[in-house]
């Protein structure tokens, strides 16, 4: 125990005393934020102070009318269409929208013109104004009164909302479920790429130097291989702990400035209804924020704990494996296979299966088996899952662990003293057989 | 009293076997020579007495006790394939190796401390492995495979990777050990360096052992019988097949005893000339080492 400890302190050290962890671990959380951070700069900038795009429209029918937006200003007219195209050639207007006679129940030949090439907003705002008002036109002349149309718009919005055993409720919403079911599934599944890669390089690093040879004279190899998977998890588990200490500190940060504005909102909602309403968007942001509170982060933290260290456990003796076995890390490619697709089925399952559904049979047994567990159990936590699922699937997860060690174990004591020979699948087979 | 005693020893990979029936003693104190050509199973034999890996029938005594590990701490190991951590600092490596061997931590700096002063190398400690010669990292590897003062040491080619001058070091480090006690088991190609470190030898080939004996007796056991007789103010033709040559102005050759006595010889001899010198020629090792392996290769 004493000399695996001695293992796990100088891996650990070994990697958290480099310059380039420092900076991936201070660097990382601030990444992603500040391109967030960029783009809500630029989009705010840019509804804050709109260059306003006039678009002249030419409409033959002589029924369409479209509500001018912060962006677009709508100019009719009866000009021709190449003085249309004329007055974009020169820059006079930034496009130009024709629409010939049409019939209404099968609308075609509608052209925009433009210099650039429009944006996919733009189009779909055309879209959806010309569809409503033909959709109206349509109605009134069915017989239909304007008002009874307007009468009977409406607008949904459901909030969901979970009960919890104890009958308490919770504002829940699936997006939300989904973003943090995703991001977990995903940090996993790159964790244990990661820092599996580095546990097979260690071991690629020892073997070539031929380090190993003393190595085993003085530790035995399971021990070795124990306390390098340990240390390099170690390493994995600091990097996340900084992470989430950053992102939460940032984002209390940020909060707290979104939190200094948010009360002007409410104040104007109050004072005036109809400009409460107009901000829809933004008591939905609100909302949102009402969920991520709603989430009981704490579960979130120590399950996703549980699964990065159960996966990478799993994984890496695999790793340390697949390390042993060749003498260079471009010989390791050939048995990356076994390693690399079920992270895939768990991967894409997650995506595919669990975060759509999180309570199917195939979102069930990719949560439960261990192999895929560590990343698709992350999208079914996010949602809330039965304990005995989870229990299930944890006590699996540890007894993958023991197995999977057990079987690396065998291929890296042999492995690692094995220099130039041919290695494939047979060999290692034989491997695992000796005891 | 011996320190190492192996009772036949067996070893196979798959079909091919690498140790047959070995039986070894080493004793205590001294220099112990293990030869053999390449791929004879001196590697097999030696991870198998550093516990890397185990035999597959027969018994490994240490200090009259069946091996285990808690004999690792008593055994330097210094393979032929040496290596490294590369980006790891001298002193940073040398005390995890001392502290691998079970060296409490206060020791093993202290330990460190003092052989990097000794091996006049102190100003590397902060080094890294990267940034030395290729010299200078093989005495750091020495230092390593001693740092915890094991009772017994195996040297594998350990002049290999080194020049003449820092051979010499480490030779004289090797001397200096065994005057303190420590056995060594030195395995090497270099039969020069076998005549001049070790007091016994073993030859393993093709996983048997065809020789064990000390040095002399060894030597003694291989002797071709012939002197070598120097001769001046030649008084009498010598004949065709001695072979005389000339050196300095005397007659030199070599001559077969046969049957005769060393006496009857001498005085056979001094009939031609003056006699200056009439001395026995004992094989080199080297001679033996590539007799016996001829010898055995045809059997």
């Amino acid at each position: 125990m004493n000399k695996i400890w001695l293992v796990i302190q100088r891996e650990y050290l070994s990697r958290v005393q480099k310059k380039s962890f420092l900076l991936a671990t201070l660097l990382t959380p601030l990444i992603f934020p500040s391109i967030m951070g960029i783009f809500l700069w630029i989009s705010i900038g840019e509804s804050e102070n709109p260059s306003l795009q006039i678009i002249e429209v030419v409409d033959e029918n002589n029924i369409f009318f479209i509500e001018s937006s912060e962006q677009y200003a709508f100019s009719f007219s009866k000009i021709s269409t190449d003085e249309g195209k004329k007055m974009v050639n020169d820059g006079d207007r930034f496009g130009f929208l024709y629409i010939p006679k049409i019939d209404l129940s099968s609308p075609k030949g509608i052209t925009y013109y433009g210099e650039k090439n429009p944006s996919m907003n733009l189009i779909s705002f055309l879209e959806s104004a010309l569809k409503r008002r033909i959709e109206e036109q349509r109605l009134f002349e069915s017989g239909i009164s304007p008002e009874a149309i307007n009468a009977y718009r409406t607008k949904v919005s459901i909030q969901a909302i979970t009960l919890d055993n104890s009958g308490e409720e919770k504002v829940t919403d699936a997006t939300v479920n989904y973003a943090i079911g995703f991001l977990a599934g995903i940090m996993i599944y790159m964790f244990i790429f990661i820092y599996g890669n580095q546990i097979m390089q260690g071991v690629i690093e020892e073997k070539s130097s031929r380090i190993i040879e003393i190595l085993v004279s003085s530790i035995k190899p399971f021990q070795l291989m124990s306390g390098k998977i340990i240390g390099i998890g170690a390493v994995g588990l600091t990097q996340f702990l900084i992470w989430v200490v950053l992102i939460g500190g940032i984002s209390s940060i940020v909060m707290g400035y979104f939190g200094v504005q948010m009360p002007q909102q409410q104040a104007m909602e109050l004072a005036n209804p109809e400009i409460g309403q107009m901000m829809d968007s933004q008591s939905n942001l609100q909302n949102i924020i009402a969920v991520i509170n709603g989430v009981d982060f704490i579960q979130l933290t120590l399950t996703f704990i549980f699964y990065f260290l159960g996966g990478y456990l799993l994984y890496g003796a695999f790793f340390a494996a697949v390390g042993a076995a060749v003498d260079a890390p471009s010989e390791a490619q050939q048995f990356m296979l076994p390693i690399t697709i079920p992270l895939l089925i768990g991967y894409l399952g997650l995506f595919v299966f669990v975060l759509n559904d999180p309570n199917s049979n195939v979102s069930f047994w990719l949560s439960i088996i261990p192999f895929t567990s560590p990343i698709a159990m992350m999208g079914r936590v996010s949602y809330g899952v039965p304990l005995f699922d989870l229990a299930l699937s944890m006590s699996l997860l540890i007894l993958g662990f023991f197995f999977s060690t057990w079987v690396a174990g065998k291929v890296y004591r042999i492995g690692i003293l094995m220099h130039g020979s041919k290695v494939n699948y047979k060999t290692l087979w034989r491997w695992i057989k000796t005891n | 009293m011996e320190i190492l005693e192996i009772r036949n020893l067996n070893k196979s990979y798959g079909n091919q076997k690498a140790l047959n029936n070995i039986s070894l003693t080493i004793p205590k104190g001294g220099i112990f020579g293990l030869l053999g050509p390449n791929g004879a199973g001196k590697t097999t034999l030696i991870r198998i007495i550093n516990q890397i890996i185990e035999g597959d029938s027969g018994e490994v005594y240490f200090n009259g006790e069946i091996l285990q590990p808690k004999h690792i701490s008593q055994i330097g190991y210094l393979p032929e394939e040496r290596g490294l951590y590369k980006k790891m600092k001298v002193w940073d490596q040398l005390v995890y190796f001392a502290r691998l061997k079970d060296m409490p931590a206060a020791l093993a700096k202290e330990r460190v401390a003092f052989w990097l002063k000794k091996m006049d190398i102190s100003s590397w400690r902060d080094k890294r492995i990267d940034d030395l010669s290729k010299g200078m990292a093989q005495k750091v590897q020495f230092i390593s495979t001693i740092i915890h003062e094991p009772e017994l040491l195996i040297l594998d080619e350990p002049f290999s990777g080194f020049d003449p001058l820092n051979a010499e070091i480490i030779k004289n480090e090797i001397i200096e050990l065994k005057n303190k006690g420590i056995t060594v088991v030195l395995s090497t190609h270099r039969m020069e360096s076998v005549e001049l470190l070790c007091d016994q030898i073993a030859m393993i080939h093709r996983s048997n052992k065809i020789l064990e004996g000390r040095l002399t007796a060894v030597k003694q056991m291989f002797r071709p019988n012939t002197y070598e007789v120097i001769l001046s103010g030649i008084n009498e033709t010598l004949p065709e097949s001695w072979n005389a040559s000339q050196v300095n102005g005397n007659t030199i050759f070599k001559i077969p005893l046969g049957q005769e006595s060393p006496n009857s010889t001498l005085q056979m001899l001094m009939q031609y000339g003056e006699l200056l010198g009439f001395r026995e020629i004992l094989p080199t090792m080297e001679e033996i080492f590539i007799q016996q392996i001829k010898n055995h290769s045809y059997e």
